[in-house]
């Protein structure tokens, strides 16, 4: 984020001391975090309208929150660990987004994703277990990026609407997992809860040392951070912009448009069978119903309020950890119903998807309009 | 103990030679001391609390706790068996002290309820659906569950003695052991009444699936179906759907009469209220919680809703008592001569399978009678 914007301009020239440039640049800046924190602001003001409406104190309501998110050590581990899947979740949303897809069924990808790893895991059992937790990760990823790259390949080839198709093989990918536990990959001993067979405790993937949150909130972010890497610094990245904005602009350009869709789908259904495996490896154990937990859905939500920006996701996923952290507490302390944080998450997300419209609408971050001698408009 | 400390007290305030402190202090110690023999006991629920069924049926039993003196009672509902189910204990423990806690849906319990139970050796925990086995888990943990497949057999002979059709109706969550003895037990109790009633059930796959439900309630009702029960995590969807549709209904889990009044026969409840009275007074009193505890309608740990005003007097008979024999125990729901709707044997002349039966816990039969198929 080191780079400069300014051009060899008078501006340059009139620049004493370097102040204006570093103003410029903050200025330009600060509309991607002023707007979604007005927007998170405005969200918690309508919300406690909400919570006065139902007879509580909201004072209280944040208060129990941020005791419940982030107030104590064990409340912050368990945010963190309640957004690690959320990470890799939201990516399926975010990177089929930057060429202006919107891919909401990662769940499936999910489920397929544990269930695929779950049994490389029972298939493997004997062998050394880097071995296998890294073809349990590859497994995983794989069954994912096969099911989202689907959808691009039936969006780009078959014009069929990725949305509806996303969600609709989500569904087929819950009966297919259904299918598979009840049925092939069933462990005999699981009477009334169906299930495969449980991992070896040397498959499985362990807690962050210090910390009891497991190893997937790292993949978690490093995911996020190369995959802003790709989007932003990488020839695919700005060829994915472009056929985002306009496919017909990229076609022309000569960008092999089919294979960028393809491919970036196929990635993001991988990272969401990646966050299945995680799943499987560090939480459950085996692959049963428990996997179409909803991950893939909430990621939905925090890939939109991070703006499909790879990046913001990691901030967001651990604000809704926290949210959804609190909300136990909430329960328990305000006697409210589960509902509650529903209601806020659903209030923050219409409020920030509203804020979208103001991008760009104000004067304030863009220097560009700033007031300057006439003289000068003839630089810009 | 409590001498104990008020004479130390005494001694300390001795010196200070101040008669209405000393009277203070006494009469603020037994707060203290309520205080110290007081317990925090914690339930999750996999859903909503006020589900007319599963999750409600634990609810009501924690609600009853709620006037015992000394316990206080701290809930969360619609926690998933994830991760979240194990921070939400932690959470109790840490944040509100619990020292005993009822994670009440079936998948809490493995990996959730025993990594938490290795992390706190001194928090006790029990789980509804008697996995605990003393071989393989530890002494902190512990199973409850009920032999509610009776009360299903109750709701069938009333449902045997309502039905023109001779057809009835059951919406299944899976074909899983408990699953399978509450199909196989309605019919039984319906054949008790007269044997050419046949049952039809339809498997949504899921334990919560509104839509479903509903759709499966329809086609049971479009095919003849005239009664109509459930083994679902919320009755409610299937008792309005069949109530709308005109058929009758006998109940599951909870209490469902206030959503069909008229339509209403029966239904088989847990009485979990029993069961948790009977936990947090051995808490209370000091002893060792028992690890595994059954029980089914002589122990009280399952109960009949009231009978619906659209229940006839023959059938009022019958189920007096049958349910009368039941109490008495020794009751056998599935015995010989008994074949699958496969036609296989599943229970020769002469055998009899009571409640207890561990036979009975890895049934994966329908038994003749049954329109359905396990998988």
């Amino acid at each position: 984020m080191a780079d400069t914007v300014s051009s060899p301009d008078v501006r340059t020239i009139l620049d004493v001391g370097g102040y204006r440039t570093a103003l410029e640049w903050t200025a330009r800046r600060a509309e991607a975090f002023v707007i979604p924190l007005a927007a998170l602001v405005v969200g918690m003001v309508l919300f406690s309208l909400f919570v006065l409406a139902v007879g509580k104190s909201p004072v209280q309501l944040y208060e129990t929150m941020w005791r419940g998110g982030f107030g104590s050590w064990f409340s912050i581990q368990n945010s963190l660990s309640r957004s690690a899947p959320l990470l890799l979740a939201a990516l399926c949303v975010a990177l089929p987004a930057r060429l202006g897809l919107v891919v909401i069924g990662g769940e499936g990808a999910i489920v397929l994703g544990g269930v695929a790893a779950a049994a490389i895991g029972v298939a493997l059992n004997g062998a050394p277990s880097f071995l296998v937790i890294l073809l349990m990760g590859v497994g995983g990823a794989a069954a994912g990026g096969i099911w989202i790259g689907v959808v691009g390949a039936l969006r780009h080839y078959r014009a069929v609407n990725e949305t509806i198709s996303s969600l609709l093989m989500a569904y087929i990918a819950i009966a297919l997992m259904n299918h598979l536990v009840e049925g092939p990959l069933r462990d005999p001993a699981s009477l009334n809860k169906p299930s495969t067979q449980p991992l070896a405790d040397i498959y499985r993937v362990g807690n962050i040392p210090g910390m009891e949150v497991h190893w997937g909130l790292v993949v978690g972010i490093i995911a996020c951070v190369l995959s802003w890497l790709l989007i932003e610094k990488t020839r695919w990245g700005f060829a994915a912009r472009i056929a985002g904005g306009n496919v017909r602009a990229a076609q022309v350009q000569g960008l092999a448009v089919g294979p960028l869709i393809v491919g970036f789908t196929a990635l993001a259904g991988g990272f969401a069978g990646l966050a299945g495996m995680l799943e499987i490896a560090a939480v459950q154990g085996s692959a049963n119903g428990s996997l179409a937990a909803g991950y893939g859905y909430t990621g939905i939500l925090v890939a939109f309020l991070a703006r499909h920006n790879p990046l913001a996701i990691i901030p967001v996923a651990i604000l809704l950890g926290g949210i959804d952290a609190s909300g136990g507490l909430i329960q328990r302390r305000m006697d409210l119903p589960d509902a509650t944080v529903l209601v806020l998450q659903g209030m923050l997300f219409i409020v920030i998807l509203f804020s979208e419209t103001f991008y760009g609408r104000f004067k304030l971050f863009n220097p560009d309009l700033w007031q300057r001698p006439d003289f000068l408009r003839g630089n810009v | 103990m409590t001498g104990k400390f008020m004479l130390s007290r005494r001694d300390l305030l001795k010196t200070s030679a101040a008669g209405a402190a000393l009277g203070l202090a006494s009469a603020a110690f037994p707060i203290r001391a309520a205080r110290a023999a007081a317990a925090t006991v914690g339930f999750i629920y996999v859903g909503p609390k006020d589900d007319y069924g599963y999750n409600q049926a634990h609810a009501e039993g924690a609600a009853s706790l709620k006037g015992v003196e000394g316990i206080s009672i701290v809930e969360e509902e619609n926690v998933p068996e994830t991760v979240d189910v194990q921070k939400t204990m932690e959470s109790m423990i840490n944040l509100d002290g619990a020292s005993l806690i009822f994670p009440t849906s079936f998948g809490y319990f493995d990996p959730h309820m025993l990594a938490m139970c290795a992390k706190f050796p001194d928090v006790q925990f029990r789980h509804c659906g008697g996995m605990w086995n003393k071989d393989k888990h530890p002494m902190n943990a512990g199973s409850y569950f009920g032999y509610i497949g009776m009360g299903q057999y109750l709701n069938g002979v009333v449902a045997g003695h309502t039905t023109k059709s001779k057809k009835l109706g059951f919406v299944a969550a899976k074909p899983i052991p408990q699953v399978l003895l509450n199909i196989n037990s309605f019919l039984l109790g319906a054949r008790a009444v007269d044997p050419a009633i046949t049952c039809q059930v339809i498997f949504t796959g899921e334990w919560s699936l509104a839509v479903k439900e509903a759709e499966a309630t329809n086609a049971l009702i479009d095919q003849g179906a005239d009664v109509v029960t459930c083994h679902v995590d919320s009755p409610k969807v299937v008792v309005e759907t069949a109530a709308g549709r005109g058929a009758f209904i006998c109940g599951y889990h909870a209490n469902q009469s206030p959503l069909a009044p008229e339509k209403y026969l029966t239904g088989a409840e847990w009485n979990w209220a029993k069961v948790y009275k009977m936990f947090v007074d051995d808490l209370m009193a000091g002893k060792p919680l028992p690890n595994f505890t059954r029980g089914g309608l002589a122990d009280g740990f399952v109960k009949m809703s009231p009978l619906g005003p659209a229940v006839g007097e023959a059938a009022r008979k019958q189920f007096d008592a049958t349910l009368a024999e039941m109490m008495k125990g020794g009751f056998s729901v599935i015995k010989g001569p008994l074949k699958s709707n496969k036609g296989a044997v599943v229970a020769t002349e002469g055998q009899a399978f009571v409640e207890t039966a561990i036979e009975l816990e890895s049934m994966d039969y329908l038994v003749e009678g049954v329109v359905g198929s396990t998988a």
